[in-house]
């Protein structure tokens, strides 16, 4: 007695009553991408995660309905211009994200790395200590390491641009075949 | 040792309340306001969700919340439409392209009284509990049973001449 076409039009339309009654704490989409799919999230203060598959995107999205608001919907409009400019990044024609970015998934000295990671230049790189001393605390390498390895908006906030002092790539939260990928569409040389 | 069954429940992600309970709850509302309203009915009832949805208690037996909103809405648009809370006994223009079967469907359960109806929907169709059921209308469990029987009696004598699936 119910059909799939009256559900899609009914979420449709309870996607943009929530949105206008500013109920949708936390909206998602996903999109396709050289790097496999992504999954997006905004709030109301920007663009909060952006995930690898290889996470689990059900878990990703269990774990922003605890941290953030469990009202989590699926309102792919909200991210529309996520979504574009990332298009346009993947396609070369864009070097610099300029949508608004929601860090509050980041906390004290991870965060303050993270607000420094888009100082690395689109196509160039910078060293684990080098992004230590961009923020503030030159001696703190490992935690550059830790704030890049658990950076909740990957890609637009550039933690693929960071490398090992010695050049080698180092690690990537979405693996080492992305981080490459990533590099190699921006033309940085790395080993 | 910690047992890890034992650790708070986290509440899911309202699309996931959605994509499961969406269904259930379309069907309970096609029944109790009829095919032309209920749309209006799962939209109010999944706003008015999503908004107290931080508040409700993770352990809550999310269906039968559901439903209860549903019934309140359902009442609230028969309210608003006057002293009658039972669509029309005759069918919109749009449910008439569907199967005859179900347009037989809906018009016996438009003709039951609010009671047999609601406590078929939400039993049958919801799959609640009786006493769930009963929280609902605010009676009995013994009485949201027998309101249900009744209703499924009824629509067994209208329906005896049409073929259908429950």
């Amino acid at each position: 007695m119910t059909e799939p076409v009256a559900l899609d039009r009914l979420h449709a339309r309870l996607v943009a009553e929530a949105d206008a009654a500013g109920l949708v704490d936390v909206a998602y989409r996903t999109i396709d991408s050289p790097v496999g799919p992504l999954l997006l999230a905004g709030t109301d203060a920007g663009l909060v995660r952006v995930a690898f598959e290889s996470l689990g995107f059900d878990a990703v999205l269990a774990t922003l309905a605890e941290r953030i608001s469990p009202r989590v919907l699926h309102a792919p409009r909200r991210l529309d211009a996520v979504a574009r400019e990332l298009e346009e990044y993947f396609s070369g024609r864009r070097r610099v994200f300029d949508v608004p970015v929601d860090l509050r998934l980041a906390a004290g000295f991870r965060r303050t790395v993270l607000e420094h990671l888009p100082e690395v230049p689109f196509g160039e790189v910078a060293s684990y200590g080098g992004v230590a001393g961009l923020s503030g605390n030159p001696r703190a390498v490992r935690a550059v390491g830790t704030a890049c390895g658990t950076n909740p908006v990957p890609i637009v906030v550039p933690c693929h641009r960071v490398v090992r002092s010695d050049g080698a790539l180092g690690g990537y939260l979405g693996g080492v075949e992305a981080k490459r990928t990533l590099l190699a569409l921006e033309g940085a040389s790395v080993r | 040792m910690l047992d890890r069954r034992r650790l708070p429940v986290v509440k899911p992600p309202f699309e996931d309340v959605v994509t499961r309970h969406g269904p259930t709850v379309l069907r309970v509302c096609r029944a109790v306001v009829g095919p032309s309203d209920a749309e209006d009915a799962w939209s109010e009832t999944f706003l008015a969700a999503l908004r107290a949805y931080p508040e409700l208690p993770a352990t809550a037996n999310v269906e039968a919340w559901l439903v209860t909103i549903a019934h309140r809405k359902a009442v609230d648009q028969g309210r608003a439409r006057g002293r009658r809370p039972v669509p029309v006994g005759e069918l919109p223009e749009r449910a008439a392209t569907r199967a005859e079967p179900d347009a037989a469907l809906w018009a016996a359960l438009a003709a039951l009284p609010p009671g047999q109806r609601q406590a078929v929907a939400y039993h049958h169709l919801g799959g609640l509990p009786y006493r769930e059921v009963a929280a609902i209308l605010g009676n009995s469990e013994a009485a949201a049973r027998r309101s249900a029987a009744d209703g499924v009696a009824a629509l067994r004598r209208a329906l005896t001449s049409v073929e259908v699936l429950w």
